[in-house]
């Protein structure tokens, strides 16, 4: 007697990846346009990014309907914090609240891989990257998604700084100034266009910074 | 009003047919000091005279953002008028995210009317204690109502409650029939001679008032000291020994206002 299995699943994954990267005083927050389900394109230009405060903005890929869902809840907790602060949620704020909505669904998880960025409280570049049931780190840079796999190792040979212990000796790596970012994220998602079926279309690309949020837009292979 | 054998409770009648509890809690918006609201076809304005309880504190917050759409004041029992605030909110975000819209404001007076009501038909309750001036917009233009503790409301093209509130009233009464046309500078310049009347003779500076908007394509915000007073100077209603630029903390302490030192706009973080 095998155990009885499901015939219908509660999640679909809508593909895309999504991409943050933290500079000294930006944050540049990326992801494709594309989504689909199973070998289908639903649409080609469907935004993974949401502006949660004026400071903050998250990128999500996995199940969209759990994505919006999880947005619009954010949302109305960021209403209610502003009521009650009389000022909007910095980015670490926003971060630890988003871990602990993620972790209330424990037992039927919100199916959304997220990756938040902003400006923390000294204005500064951060961003947080999240599973799916809210475990997050503050970390550089991330990379999140279908293409997460082909991203990251890329990100990590061009941002992370190595090893003290290493010999021989290297510098730290300099810090990248905000258009080498935006540069380093097109050619990032150009690359991962080229082997994810899942990812491509258009890469909408969010910069954070003091002056405050510009978003643009590059075509990305639609095949 | 004077004390009788039916006043006990909110759930006794009066042989006349009166809910003297009710009554009772009415007269507590009478004592709050005043609030003053009045519309345009496009704009709302709401004005509140800011008491505070002695020279050494701040005053108490009468004007809430509800939504970007929907604001309230309140006169009479504060503590009350958060609360119901804080229920206000709640409605409207709850409906925003099911929805996907702006609550209708004359919704929310209804649900917050039917709120009013429970508690002046229950033993173990009371009636909320405080008058509240809502005003919003929906789709057919900027709305203001008056909620009141009996759980009745009212649609206002003006209206002031509170202390004092008759004068203010009197000035609204022969100027109202302009307002539904009336610009939004001219809403506000209403709004602040309808307070400087409830003041009876105290001059009308931005420390004592709080002044707040909403219209068609302006979000409800509640305007800082410095624009209130530019207003007040500009509409030439203050006194004649007033200085021209009030604040910048020079020493031109006018008489009794003690309770902001130098910066006027920073009293206290309980001042938006």
């Amino acid at each position: 007697m095998t155990k009885q299995q499901a015939n219908w699943s509660p999640y679909d994954n809508n593909g895309g990846s999504c991409v943050a990267i933290a500079g000294a005083d930006y944050c540049v927050i990326a992801a494709d346009t594309r989504m689909s389900t199973g070998y289908n394109i639903l649409t080609r230009d469907y935004s993974k990014i949401t502006k949660l405060a004026d400071k903050c903005v998250m990128a999500s890929s996995g199940f969209q309907a759990d994505v919006k869902a999880l947005q619009k809840l954010l949302a109305a907790r960021h209403l209610i914090y502003q009521h009650q602060h009389n000022k909007q949620m910095g980015c670490p704020a926003m971060a630890q609240l988003l871990s602990n909505t993620l972790y209330y669904k424990r037992f039927f998880p919100y199916y959304s891989f997220n990756v938040l960025g902003g400006l923390d409280n000294e204005g500064k570049g951060c961003v947080y990257t999240y599973d799916a049931v809210g475990s997050y780190e503050r970390v550089g840079y991330s990379s999140q998604g279908s293409g997460s796999t082909l991203i990251m190792p890329f990100l990590d040979n061009q941002l992370k700084s190595p090893s003290p212990l290493l010999l021989p000796v290297q510098d730290a790596i300099t810090p990248l100034s905000e258009s080498e970012a935006v540069d380093l994220v097109k050619t990032v998602f150009a690359s991962a266009t080229e082997r994810d079926i899942y990812t491509g279309d258009k890469l909408e690309i969010v910069v954070l910074n003091a002056e405050g949020i510009q978003r643009e837009f590059m075509d990305l292979r639609k095949d | 009003m004077f004390r009788n054998q039916y006043d006990t409770d909110v759930t006794t009648w009066s042989p006349a047919g009166r809910l003297f509890q009710v009554e009772y809690a009415m007269e507590a918006v009478k004592q709050g000091s005043a609030a003053i609201g009045l519309r345009s076809k496009t704009h709302v304005v709401l004005a509140c005279v800011n008491k505070a309880s002695s020279e050494l504190s701040s005053h108490q917050k009468k004007i809430f953002k509800v939504d970007d759409h929907i604001g309230v004041a309140i006169a009479g029992l504060t503590a009350d008028g958060r609360v119901l605030s804080r229920y206000m909110r709640n409605e409207c975000i709850n409906y925003s995210f099911t929805y996907e819209s702006p609550l209708p404001v004359g919704r929310l007076v209804v649900q917050l009317a039917d709120k009013a009501q429970v508690c002046t038909q229950r033993s173990w309750k009371r009636p909320y204690g405080v008058g509240l001036l809502v005003v919003g917009l929906d789709e057919l233009g900027a709305h203001l109502y008056y909620n009141c503790p009996s759980g009745n409301y009212f649609e206002y093209q003006a209206f002031a409650i509170g202390s004092r509130s008759q004068a203010a009233k009197t000035y609204l009464e022969r100027r109202f029939e302009n307002f539904t046309d009336s610009s939004r500078e001219d809403l506000i310049k209403d709004a602040l001679i309808s307070v400087r009347e409830t003041l009876q003779g105290e001059k009308l500076k931005s420390s004592i008032c709080t002044v707040a908007v909403v219209g068609i394509g302006e979000a409800f915000h509640i305007l800082d000291q410095e624009t209130v007073q530019q207003l007040i100077d500009a509409f030439e209603i203050v006194g004649e020994d007033e200085p021209p630029v009030p604040e910048v903390g020079d020493a031109e302490a006018d008489q009794g206002e003690a309770a902001a030192p130098a910066a006027e706009e920073g009293a206290a973080p309980m001042d938006i």
